[in-house]
This record gives structure tokens, C-alpha cells and sequence, in this order.
């Protein structure tokens, strides 16, 4: 497990050197903010997460940074899914529970923090003369019930649906909001954000999905029920393919001095550019 | 002459210590194998593991099936050996035969690279390249197929066919091929009529080999394969054994990840059946040389 962990933690920062590279930066560097930031009391402690597994990059890149600031805490993460994580945190057993679903009605006494909002672009090659799908549409695509692009707008060609692999968080996100959920016929499983963007860009007829931040200029990103994807519309919720990564903890429990450290600098403004780099946009 | 034997004795501790450490590794990886890829097997059923046409490991009934990446991993090899043992037994013989020295001085040093290039390198000329051209030339909707991976494998273990072969065909003493020329023989006669046949058990050996190398091959195969766990189709995409491991590693948990270990022993027992084949041939060739 955590060999796993380091690994991805690795990868993360790995991505995050390129994405470095292309990205603007509006917001500060995180190192120029922690300069006048106001040092906090030494923090100790373990801060146990545990949840989704489409989080794992925006918690491992806010954990590894926060263990950076204070090297006496240690976070733990535990990728079970948003189920297991709210039932961990309402049994308190972790003490963030993390969840890329919002709580259910029946859920109740619990807190929920957003920190970031994770929204998934339907990206489309170049030449392609379609520029917006209805979720409905993008639905009967994914499970192979339309098959050629005449039918939703398009050229008279074969429709080439491109994923992500099993297990893969964007996956996760693009089948549930899209309720498409283990019906899916793919062409390709791919095991990158990057590589199915590459995908597409070199297939005419191929239709994707990748996180906003991955989808650079190579391929277009449509608009879904006529609203582009942006990040200003995926913040205002009026694009509909995104969903809110939540913190989850237990009301009237005192949380730690690091957990409650920690859901500080998740939702600070340092934070932002740290959870854009590992793929999502911050609250 | 004490300190003499000291030394000798130390040095030959590190010898047995060395020689014990790959032994150790094989040990040590097949009872690693067996003991964390029985227990999904245990779960799953042996029958419906091997022989369960679906895999979906994520899906809220998960299932897992893993004939289509056994069928797709055979029929890749099975293609690639198709390219790839003509092409390679041809160049060999071009190689030992046919070539004049100083030819052949320029064309082995590419064979042996082309076997030196990395397996990432392949996958990524294949994805760029390759892909594209079958989507153009045959007119299928997605070029990311069983076919590119073939090709790719043919590519990929045409070094080991060309210099095992080629090692074969230099063994087979002059005197056999100089009795068929002197009884009128043409050359090209005598390459498929005593040549090829003397150095048979060699060329087989190379042919093993390299059903070895195609059906290990996880990278190259991932780049230019598509990746759906499908039943394999020439212009469809497919997962193999290798592919359906290293896709799903990453996030994998719970029998899922359990499972993906049961896939890595079959790769293993596969693997270890074509290792056993080859070192029989091997060892009938020395029998034919003496």
C-alpha cells in the first residue's frame, strides 16, 4: 500500500513538473505564499483519510505538500471508495472521510467540506464538425447505442469511444454522472489522462473523456447541453459533468489540531494551485 | 600458503553466494506467484476464472473472466511467429549463407539492435505510426488492434529468431553442404534441402524464443492494443495477459488487484511451459551435434 502511495505520490509530481510547463499560473507559487504565511504552532500527529479513489491525486499532492510544511504530521490515506469513506467517517474510524459524491439525504451528521470540484471534459479530434452533445447523447454513445456520427450531428462515420481504464477515478466520475455506469462499450482503455487525449487527437472519429486540466489544445473540448467547459462554468455548476471532491467529517467530534491543520490548508488559497496541478479546480 | 587458501576459500563462499542469488530470485518469485494468485482463483473457480468470457473487475458485480486476454495473448504470438519466423529464418539464412562478410558485418550490428531498442520505443513508433496506417489502409474505425500489436511482435522478436538461427545455420559443418553442391545441387537447393534441416533443432530454439518475448511483452503491446478486454478480433481491440496486469495495477484493490496476481501466475505457468519446451530442444540439439 504504500509503496503504491509513494509511487503515486512520485507520478503526481511528475505531472505536476509539466503541468508546470504549460500551465498559467495565476495564483502565486505555493512556496511564495508559505513564505508569508503565519507559521503555525508545530503540528503533530497522524491525520488518517480515507475514501474515494478518484481523490487520490488532489489528496496525495495536498497531503505530500502539508507533510512537506509540517514535518511532524503524518497523513494517512486509505482509497476504499466515497462509501467506505463516509461510513469511516461517521464510525469515525478515519478522520476525514473523502467522497467525490455529494452526501445523500439520509446521510446526516456530518460535515462536508468541498475542496475541489473535478470536472471531466468531453474532448472531440479537431476535425470533427460536432460541437455539443446532450448528456443524454454522450449516454447512448458511451453504451454503443449510437454508433455513427450522423446520428448525433456529425459526418456519416463510425463513432471510436475512447476511456480510461477500470478503476481509473476520471472513469468513475464520467460513468456515474453520465449513468453509464458498467455499460460502456469502449474501443480503447487507456491508462492516462494524456494518452487518451493523444488518442483522440490522432482519431477523426474519436470521442473522449479527460479531466479539464489534461485537456490541453490538441484535441477540442465540446460543449455538453450547449455550456462550454470551462473552468468558470464548472464553478458556477451550469457545466453538468463535474462533480464536488468532499472532505467528510463527523459533527460534534473535536477533530486533531493537524486534522483540522489539514482541511485548513486544503480550502486555503495555497492549496489551489496544488490541486490544479494534480487535476482539479479548487472551490 | 595459508593466506592462498584463505582467499581461495572466501572467493569460492562469493561464488556459491553469487551463483545461489538468482536461484533464490526464481524460488523466491514462484512461491511469491503461487501464493498470492491462488487465492483469487480459490474465490473466483478455477473454471470461471479461465474459461469466463466477461471481465468487468469494477463493476458493482464484478466479474472475472479472463479467456479473452488467454485467446488474445496466443493469437498475438501466434500471429507475430506467423510474420516473424519467415522473415527472421530468411534473414538468418541471407546472414550466414548468402551474404558476402563484409555485408553481413553491416546488417548484423541492426538485427542486434533492433533488439536492443526498448520495448516503450517500439510502442510509441507503433502508436504514432502504425496505428494511423491500418486505420487509413484498411478502413477500420479505430487502428488500435490485434493486428498493430502482431505486427509490432513480429518486429520486436525478430532478434532472437535472426541470431539463434543464425548461430545454428553457421554450426552446420561444411562438409554436408559441400556433398550436396558436389552432387549438382543449386545453392538455394542446398540452404532448404541440408542446410536449414541440419540446423532445425536451432531455429526451433529461436522460434521459442521468441514466442517467449512476444507473449511477455507488456508495453509495446499496451501502446498500439486499445486495451478493451474483448475476445480477440484481427481488426478489434484486445487486452492481453500482460496488458489486463499492467492497465489495472495502479488503482486496483480487493479481489480485483487478487486477480490481476492469478492473471500474472498464468502468464508465469505459460511462460515456465515454453522455458521447458525450449530447454528440451536445446538439448536434442547437442544430442543431433554429437
Amino acid at each position: 500500500m504504500k509503496k503504491i502511495l509513494s509511487i503515486s505520490l512520485a507520478a503526481v509530481m511528475c505531472l505536476a513538473l509539466f503541468a508546470g510547463c504549460t500551465a498559467k499560473e495565476t495564483k502565486a507559487s505555493p512556496a511564495a505564499d508559505a513564505s508569508t504565511a503565519p507559521t503555525a504552532a508545530t503540528l503533530s500527529g497522524t491525520v488518517s483519510t480515507n475514501g474515494s479513489t478518484s481523490m487520490e491525486k488532489v489528496v496525495a499532492a495536498l497531503s505530500e505538500a502539508f507533510m512537506a510544511k509540517n514535518p511532524d504530521v503524518v497523513v494517512t490515506y486509505d482509497a476504499t471508495g466515497s462509501g467506505a469513506g463516509i461510513t469511516a467517517a461517521t464510525e469515525g474510524t478515519a478522520d476525514i472521510g473523502l467522497s467525490s459524491r455529494d452526501l445523500k439525504t439520509e446521510e446526516t451528521g456530518l460535515d462536508t467540506t468541498i475542496v475541489a470540484i473535478d470536472g471531466i471534459a468531453i474532448v472531440l479530434n479537431k476535425a470533427n464538425t460536432v460541437t455539443d452533445l446532450t448528456i443524454e447523447q454522450i449516454a447512448s454513445i458511451a453504451k454503443g447505442e449510437v454508433t455513427n456520427w450522423k446520428d448525433v450531428g456529425g459526418a456519416d462515420a463510425p463513432i471510436v469511444f475512447v476511456g480510461r481504464e477500470a478503476g481509473s477515478g476520471t472513469r468513475d466520475g464520467f460513468e456515474s454522472i453520465v449513468k453509464v455506469k458498467d455499460a460502456c462499450k469502449y474501443e480503447q482503455e487507456l491508462t492516462s489522462t494524456g494518452a487518451v487525449v493523444a488518442a483522440v487527437a490522432a482519431n477523426e472519429n474519436a470521442i473522449g473523456y479527460a479531466s479539464l486540466s489534461g485537456v490541453g489544445d490538441t484535441v477540442s473540448a465540446i460543449k455538453v447541453g450547449g455550456v462550454a467547459c470551462t473552468e468558470a462554468t464548472v464553478l458556477d455548476g451550469t457545466y453538468k459533468v463535474q462533480r464536488n471532491f468532499n472532505m467528510i467529517t463527523k459533527q460534534g467530534t473535536e477533530l486533531s489540531a493537524a486534522a483540522k491543520a489539514f482541511i485548513e490548508f486544503a480550502t486555503s488559497d495555497e492549496a489551489g494551485a496544488i490541486i490544479k496541478k494534480a487535476g482539479a479546480i479548487q472551490k | 600458503m595459508k593466506a592462498r587458501n584463505i582467499t581461495e576459500r572466501i572467493m569460492s563462499v562469493i561464488f556459491i553466494f553469487c551463483g545461489m542469488i538468482s536461484i533464490v530470485a526464481v524460488v523466491g518469485i514462484s512461491a511469491y506467484m503461487i501464493i498470492s494468485g491462488l487465492p483469487a482463483i480459490k474465490e473466483i473457480g478455477l473454471t470461471k476464472f479461465l474459461f469466463g468470457q466477461v471481465w468487468k473487475s469494477t463493476a458493482s458485480e464484478p466479474l472475472f473472466g479472463i479467456l479473452p486476454f488467454i485467446l488474445s495473448s496466443i493469437f498475438a504470438t501466434f500471429g507475430a511467429i506467423l510474420i516473424g519466423v519467415p522473415i527472421g529464418l530468411l534473414m538468418s539464412v541471407f546472414l550466414s549463407k548468402i551474404a558476402s562478410p563484409k555485408l553481413a558485418s553491416a546488417v548484423r550490428p541492426a538485427v542486434e539492435l533492433l533488439a536492443g531498442i526498448p520495448s516503450v520505443v517500439y510502442g510509441l513508433v507503433g502508436m504514432i505510426v502504425l496505428v494511423p496506417l491500418i486505420m487509413d489502409v484498411f478502413g477500420v474505425k479505430s487502428g488500435s488492434t490485434l493486428f498493430a500489436a502482431i505486427i509490432v511482435l513480429a518486429i520486436m522478436i525478430l532478434p532472437s529468431i535472426v541470431s539463434v538461427s543464425e548461430n545454428a545455420l553457421n554450426s552446420v559443418p561444411k562438409k554436408y553442404e559441400e556433398a550436396s553442391l558436389a552432387l549438382g545441387a543449386t545453392q538455394i537447393e542446398t540452404i532448404f534441402k541440408v542446410s536449414i534441416p541440419a540446423a532445425k533443432s536451432g531455429i526451433t530454439a529461436g522460434i521459442v524464443l521468441g514466442i517467449g518475448r512476444a507473449i511477455g511483452e507488456a508495453m509495446a503491446v499496451m501502446m498500439v492494443a486499445g486495451n478493451v478486454a474483448n475476445m480477440p478480433k484481427l481488426f478489434g481491440s484486445v487486452r492481453l495477459l500482460t496488458t489486463a496486469i499492467a492497465s489495472e495495477m495502479s488503482y486496483a484493490g480487493g479481489l480485483q488487484k487478487q486477480a490481476l496476481f492469478s492473471i500474472g501466475l498464468v502468464l508465469f505457468v505459460f511462460i515456465m511451459i515454453i522455458n521447458v519446451i525450449l530447454n528440451t530442444l536445446l538439448k536434442g540439439g547437442h544430442k543431433d551435434a554429437n
